[in-house]
C-alpha cells in the first residue's frame, strides 16, 4: 500500500479542524493567490503545475494535471512547463558544481 | 489512449444504451453510501421540488441520427441511429411554434440538417417569427456532401442562430473527441459560416460555440475559455465567433460508458457534488425549457429525453401540448443533474449562475 492516497485529497479541507484560524487564513491566502491578477488564472495554473512537479507532490500533480486540463490547457503546453521546473532543478544542482571546483581550486589548485 | 468507437451504444448492444441501467447506476454505488442524492441536496437549499418558471425555450429534437460518432454524446447519435421525426410530428411542432410563449426555438438532434424534412420544417418555422430561431449544428455535416454544402446560405435566408461543438482549437483535442477529421473539416464550415456572414463583429447572423470538455474534467472558466478561443481560431485560422458557451457533460449515455470505462466515474461524481452551486439551482435550463423527441414527446430537457423520463404531466405529447397544464408540474431529477450545477452552471446556452 502507497502512503498517498488520491481519496486524501478530497479532505484537504479537513486540515482546518484542527486548527480553524490558521487552516482559515491558508484557504483564503490561496484562494486569493489563484485569483486572476495581473497574471492569468490560467498562467498561474501551469506556474502551479511545474512547482507540483518540482516538489514532487502526487496531490498537486493531480489538482493541477486537472485544473490546466479545465482551463484548455494543450499537452505540450503542460510538458514545456515541467520542463521548465526540471531545468530550473537541474540548473540549481549544476550552478552548485561552482563550490566544488572553487574548493577544488583551493585544496588542490 | 481512447480511440473513438464508430457505432453508437444501441448499435453495440450494450447496456448502457438502456436507459433504465443509466438510471440504476446514477441511484446506486457512491449515491448509497458517500454522496447526498440531487434531491436531497436541493432540499438543502429550499429547491425541492424543483419547478418551472416561464417557458422560454422550446428544443425540439428532430433525430438522432449523425454523421459523427462522437465520444461523449448524451444522445447516443451516430449514422446507425433511425429514430427520425416524421413530418407529421413536424406539423404537430408547427402548430405549437405558431402559439407558443417561448422566445426560443431550438432544433437539435443529431444532426438535424440530416433529418429528410428540416428545410421544410425550418422554412415553416420561422415563418411563425420566433425570436431566437437556433440550429444545432455540428459544422462537418456542412462539408459532409455537396447537398449540405448551400446550409450557410440557407441558414442566412431564414436568420437561423447557428450554435456548433468545438471541444478545442486544437486538431488533437477535437479529433480525440469527435473523430479524426473532424477539427479540419469543422474550420473550414466556419470559414463558410463567416463567408456568408455568421459570427462577424457586429453581425446579426449570430454564430456561437460550444465547448464540451474532451475528457473526466469539469469547463474552465466561460469568459476566459471564449477569449483564448477567440484568439487562437483568428491568429490560426481567421476564423470569428460571437459566443463561447462552457457546456459540462452530464453522467449519461456514452460519457457514463467513457467514465466507467477510464475508472474516472467515481471522482468524476465526487467533482460534480463538490462543486454544487445553490445559485445555479434557479437558473437550470429545465425551469425554462421544454424538449420534445422525434417521436413527439415531451421531457423537462434533453437530458432526461435520452434516460427516458417523461414529463410529470397530464400533458406528455406534443398532440397534447398545452403550456398552462404543462408549467404546472414537478421536474424529475436524479444524479445527472449535478451536471447542471456544478461551478458556475451549464445548460445548452451555456453558464447559468
Amino acid at each position: 500500500m502507497s502512503y498517498y492516497d488520491p481519496k486524501d485529497l478530497r479532505k484537504f479541507g479537513d486540515i482546518t479542524e484542527w486548527s480553524e484560524e490558521l487552516g482559515n487564513k491558508y484557504f483564503d491566502y490561496y484562494g486569493k493567490v489563484f485569483e486572476e491578477g495581473a497574471l492569468t488564472a490560467r498562467e498561474k495554473s501551469l506556474i502551479a503545475l511545474a512547482v507540483a512537479h518540482t516538489e514532487q507532490c502526487p496531490y498537486c500533480i493531480d489538482a493541477y494535471t486537472k485544473d490546466s486540463l479545465q482551463r484548455g490547457v494543450t499537452k505540450e503546453e503542460m510538458m514545456e512547463a515541467i520542463h521548465v521546473g526540471a531545468a530550473i532543478r537541474s540548473g540549481a544542482t549544476l550552478v552548485h558544481g561552482v563550490m566544488m571546483m572553487n574548493k577544488v581550486n583551493k585544496l588542490d589548485g | 489512449m481512447t480511440k473513438i468507437k464508430t457505432q453508437s451504444l444501441h448499435k453495440r448492444h450494450s447496456e448502457l444504451a438502456q436507459a433504465n441501467r443509466q438510471l440504476q447506476i446514477l441511484s446506486n454505488g457512491i449515491f448509497v453510501e458517500e454522496l447526498p442524492t440531487f434531491a436531497d441536496k436541493i432540499k438543502e437549499t429550499g429547491h425541492f421540488p424543483l419547478r418551472p418558471g416561464t417557458l422560454e425555450v422550446l428544443q425540439i429534437n428532430v433525430g438522432y441520427m449523425c454523421n459523427q460518432v462522437c465520444e461523449h454524446c448524451h444522445v447516443d447519435a451516430g449514422p446507425d441511429r433511425k429514430e427520425i421525426m416524421t413530418w407529421e410530428t413536424m406539423e404537430l411542432c408547427l402548430e405549437v411554434i405558431r402559439n407558443t410563449g417561448a422566445h426560443t426555438l431550438d432544433l437539435t438532434g443529431g444532426a438535424p440538417e440530416m433529418n429528410p424534412n428540416f428545410r421544410r420544417f425550418v422554412e415553416e418555422a420561422s415563418k411563425a417569427g420566433i425570436q431566437d430561431f437556433i440550429v444545432r449544428s455540428n459544422l462537418t455535416i456542412i462539408r459532409a456532401n455537396k447537398k449540405y454544402h448551400d446550409l450557410p446560405e440557407f441558414f442566412k435566408k431564414h436568420n437561423v442562430h447557428v450554435v456548433s461543438s468545438m471541444p478545442h482549437w486544437t486538431r488533437g483535442k477535437t479529433d480525440k473527441q469527435r473523430g479524426d477529421g473532424v477539427f479540419d473539416a469543422s474550420i473550414e464550415a466556419l470559414k463558410m459560416l463567416n463567408k456568408v456572414g455568421y459570427g462577424m463583429p457586429g453581425s446579426d447572423l449570430r454564430l456561437d460555440l460550444v465547448y464540451n470538455p474532451s475528457g473526466a474534467f469539469l469547463p474552465g472558466d466561460q469568459a476566459s475559455m471564449e477569449k483564448d478561443f477567440k484568439k487562437a481560431l483568428m491568429d490560426d485560422f481567421g476564423i470569428q465567433f460571437h459566443n463561447l458557451f462552457a457546456i459540462t457533460n452530464l453522467p449519461i449515455s456514452r460519457f457514463l460508458d467513457y467514465l466507467i470505462a477510464s475508472d474516472n466515474y467515481e471522482d468524476y461524481m465526487y467533482q460534480l457534488v463538490e462543486a454544487f452551486n445553490p445559485s445555479a439551482v434557479a437558473n437550470v435550463m429545465c425551469t425554462n425549457t421544454i424538449s420534445v423527441s422525434w417521436d413527439g414527446w415531451l421531457y423537462d430537457c434533453d437530458f432526461n429525453q435520452m434516460l427516458e423520463l417523461k414529463v410529470d404531466s397530464k400533458v406528455q405529447h406534443i398532440r397534447d401540448y398545452n403550456e398552462a397544464i404543462l408549467n404546472d408540474r414537478n421536474i424529475i431529477i436524479s444524479q445527472h443533474c449535478y451536471g447542471c450545477t456544478a461551478g458556475a452552471g451549464s445548460s445548452c446556452q451555456g453558464t447559468v449562475a
